[in-house]
């Protein structure tokens, strides 16, 4: 199977859901001649032409607009932020009408579109270009989101967001997109709300989104090492729809959680999960519920602080540490 | 200006203080570095220092008195300066009211409102804390819904090092196992019982599998119920008031068991099953005896000894929640059937609380079996106006000697009498005892 990058992956993956679907295709600032601000879209406006991969304007409210508006009339837009803090200027697009168009339509319009970029912190770009929006997407009824961790997963649920009918929130990491993983050639999708345990273990579920899932794997492997812990780690790849099982099922077995996620702790998305886990495995928990998140301020634009900010293997490690 | 001393923050986790002890009076020169008074903190009790040099104003908080971290508790100014007013909340009530030490957790309840004085003095010195001087009649109003404590002072941290520490997870297996948890020491943080300490000590198996069988004790306090209240009063009654005097007589019993077996084989031979009980016997055998010896079935009425022309039998019925006495009337008339089915309707009745008043009262001799708990002997208290009750116990292999001064197994029934002396002497009830053990010794005599 070949071994390919994040980046590679995702640019399969709208490669080919562009061959396989006439209505796809891409829009955002710097997608078309750029290439786009990370590659990630390469070589899609030599294949497509600029019919089907546009330059926008610097104008989130506008483009996101017309991509919405481009899906109510059945195309299946692919929007490009090129840093999922610039959706904010197009909130109201996407957070209001985005998520409530099928509903307040009676189910008449669907709204097929992807909003996908990167979502993380960690590469000394400031307060205004670092943020982790998935937890407040994903409290948005309407909106489904998901934060693959490897090119394989990148691949699989890229393509599964794009033949979805509802807007789906792709949050990519740019520290993720030279990562290299297995991916196979032949066309694969993977369902939306699934976990997947990344690898099994026994004594601690560590349960993580994202990059973070690869700090985990990391954590888990050094647990083992050095301390004999055999930690389990729960990908959750998808936030909306959220797999509740295999996170309940892996801390009935464990009896231990800690959670990991780059989102700022209060109101994050393991605030949820951590609910959901006190609420249906109480009776199997024999430690407290430990989050790993980032430091609870305004991203740190120094580079030293911020590497200290945002989840780390020894952090997690330590937080482990504190209930085995 | 005075300056209001707070409540300081004596440690990270303190949330609010009890004052000690003040080591100032209100009116004291104070310098800085002195000891103000002493702190009780959730940790320890620490010193109060003086910061300022002046006069103790005001004290807010009385000794014994809480008070939340930055809440006054003192005032420091200038000599004569008038100290600012504050509302004292619930907290800082002091540990003891003069007029009242203790008071009740109703009171505490309603203080929110205007508790009235418990003395009946109204201008009863109400504490310098409260404040509203307006209103000497009541206590600090408090506003309504804000909770209010005892003001006793407790140990901060009382209720929490209590708390027994156990995960979710280790309190279900230990319930599974029934294995209480405060025998297992936890292992986790701060001494929390993790689930490896509640499967280590079923490991040990020392607590685990006797505590699952064994209930731990419990501790209730149970209002008294009114046949409670009853059985106390009259026992209490007989016992001090009666003088009592005891005599027993071991009897034979095996012809007794004979007739009772050979009776209860041919009621079954012949188609009408049932069961004569042993105490069936001896309330006939009573009734006989008491014939007999009609001295026994009297009472004491102060000025005359009522030596009564039937006998009611009475009989004791344990229930769960105490004990009855229904009365089987004129005894002496009935035959051993009519006294069996009476009793054990009484019986039936007893259990389900359906006995009306006159069917447990007017009884001229009682009589109490615990054979069937296999007591050996015992003497009840007397069942006023009754001279006299009979308590059986259960019948029990001994070694006899016969009439042939060879040693053999006996089935021996022991017999105690209660009597009341005011009524009947030594000779009466012993004479009753030989009657009663020769009817049940030759028990063709108790059908005579």
């Amino acid at each position: 199977m070949p071994v390919i990058t994040y980046r590679d992956a995702i640019n399969q993956a709208l490669a080919e859901e562009l061959q396989r679907d006439p209505n796809v295709l891409i829009m955002g600032e710097e997608v078309g001649q750029y290439k786009g601000a990370y590659k990630v879209t390469r070589g899609l406006l030599d294949q497509f032409g600029p019919d089907r991969v546009l330059d926008t304007p610097i104008s989130e409210a506008g483009f996101t607009g017309l991509g919405i508006g481009a899906a109510m009339m059945g195309l299946r837009p692919v929007v490009e932020f090129m840093f999922w803090s610039f959706c904010y200027v197009a909130f109201d697009q996407v957070f209001n009408n985005a998520a409530n168009i099928r509903y307040m339509s009676g189910g008449l319009i669907n709204i097929p579109i992807v909003f996908r970029g990167p979502a993380n912190g960690g590469t000394n770009v400031g307060a205004t270009h670092s943020h982790t929006p998935e937890n407040f997407a994903a409290n948005t009824p309407g909106l489904k989101v998901i934060c693959p961790a490897t090119p394989y997963d990148a691949k699989g649920l890229m393509k599964s967001a794009i033949r979805d009918n509802d807007p789906v929130f792709v949050m990519e990491n740019t520290v993720l997109y030279g990562n290299k993983g297995e991916v196979p050639e032949e066309d694969y999708v993977i369902p939306m709300g699934v976990a997947e345990v990344k690898r099994a273990g026994t004594d601690i579920s560590l349960i993580a989104h994202g990059r973070c899932v690869i700090l985990c794997l990391e954590a888990a492997k050094a647990l083992a090492d050095e301390h004999g812990i055999n930690a389990e780690v729960v990908d959750i790849r998808s936030i909306r729809p959220l797999d509740e099982e295999t996170i309940l099922e892996s801390v009935r077995k464990t009896n231990r959680a800690v959670l990991v996620e780059e989102n700022k702790p209060f109101c994050g998305v393991d605030a949820q999960i951590s609910h959901i886990i006190q609420d249906k495995a109480f009776d199997y928990l024999d430690a407290p519920i430990k989050r790993v998140s980032s430091i609870d301020a305004p991203q740190i634009y120094s580079m030293p602080l911020e590497k200290l900010q945002i989840p780390s293997v020894e952090r997690i490690i330590e937080t482990v540490l504190e209930i085995t | 200006m005075p300056n209001i001393i707070e409540m300081p923050k004596l440690s990270d986790t303190m949330t609010e203080g009890t004052v000690v002890n003040w080591l100032k009076n209100e009116g004291d020169k104070v310098e800085n570095g002195d000891i103000l008074a002493e702190i009780e903190t959730d940790k320890a009790t620490q010193e109060l220092e003086c910061f300022d040099d002046g006069f103790l104003l005001k004290i807010y908080i009385p000794t014994g008195g809480k008070a939340p971290c930055g809440k006054p508790i003192c005032a420091i100014g200038e000599e004569g300066e008038k100290a600012p007013k504050f509302e004292v909340t619930p907290e800082a009530k002091p540990a003891s009211k003069e007029a009242d030490p203790e008071p009740s957790p109703k009171e505490t309840e309603e203080e929110g409102e205007a508790p009235e004085p418990k003395s009946n003095d109204k201008t009863a010195p109400k504490d310098a804390s409260k404040s509203k001087k307006s209103a000497p009649a009541k206590a600090t109003a408090e506003p309504k819904g804000k909770p209010t404590k005892p003001p006793a002072p407790k140990p901060a941290s009382s209720s929490s090092s209590q708390r027994l520490l156990a995960s979710p997870l280790a309190r279900r297996i230990a319930e599974e196992e029934g294995i209480p948890l405060d025998v297992i020491k936890g292992s986790g943080p701060k001494g929390r019982i993790v689930k490896s300490d509640v499967l280590a000590a079923k490991e040990q198996g020392v607590i685990g599998s006797a505590a699952a069988v064994i209930p731990a004790l419990e501790e209730k306090l149970t209002p008294i119920s009114n046949i409670r209240e009853v059985i106390a009063k009259r026992l209490l009654e007989s016992k001090t008031q009666i003088p009592h005097f005891y005599i027993e007589k071991e009897i034979d019993a095996t012809p007794l068991l004979q007739v009772r077996a050979a009776i209860n084989d041919r009621f079954k031979k012949y188609g009408q099953p049932y069961r004569f009980t042993v105490n069936d016997y001896i309330l006939k055998a009573a009734a006989e005896a008491l014939r007999a010896v009609p001295g026994m079935n009297a009472s004491w009425e102060g000025d005359q000894i009522h030596q009564h022309g039937s006998i009611h039998l009475a009989f004791g019925v344990a229930l769960e929640d105490g004990l009855v006495t229904p009365v089987i009337r004129e005894a002496e008339t009935k035959d051993l059937l009519a006294i069996s089915r009476e009793a054990r309707e009484l019986i039936d009745k007893a259990r389900s609380k359906k006995l009306t008043p006159e069917e447990m009262s007017g009884s001229t001799f009682t009589v109490t079996n615990l054979g069937m708990f296999g007591v050996d002997s015992f003497y009840g208290i007397i069942n006023p106006p009754n001279a006299g009750i009979l308590s059986v116990g259960g019948v029990f292999n001994k070694p006899v000697v016969d009439a042939n001064e060879n040693i053999i197994v006996g089935k021996r029934m022991t017999l105690g009498l209660s009597c009341d002396h005011r009524t009947v002497d030594g000779a009466i009830g012993a004479l009753f005892l030989q009657a009663l053990s020769e009817n049940l010794e030759v028990p063709s005599l108790m059908f005579v």
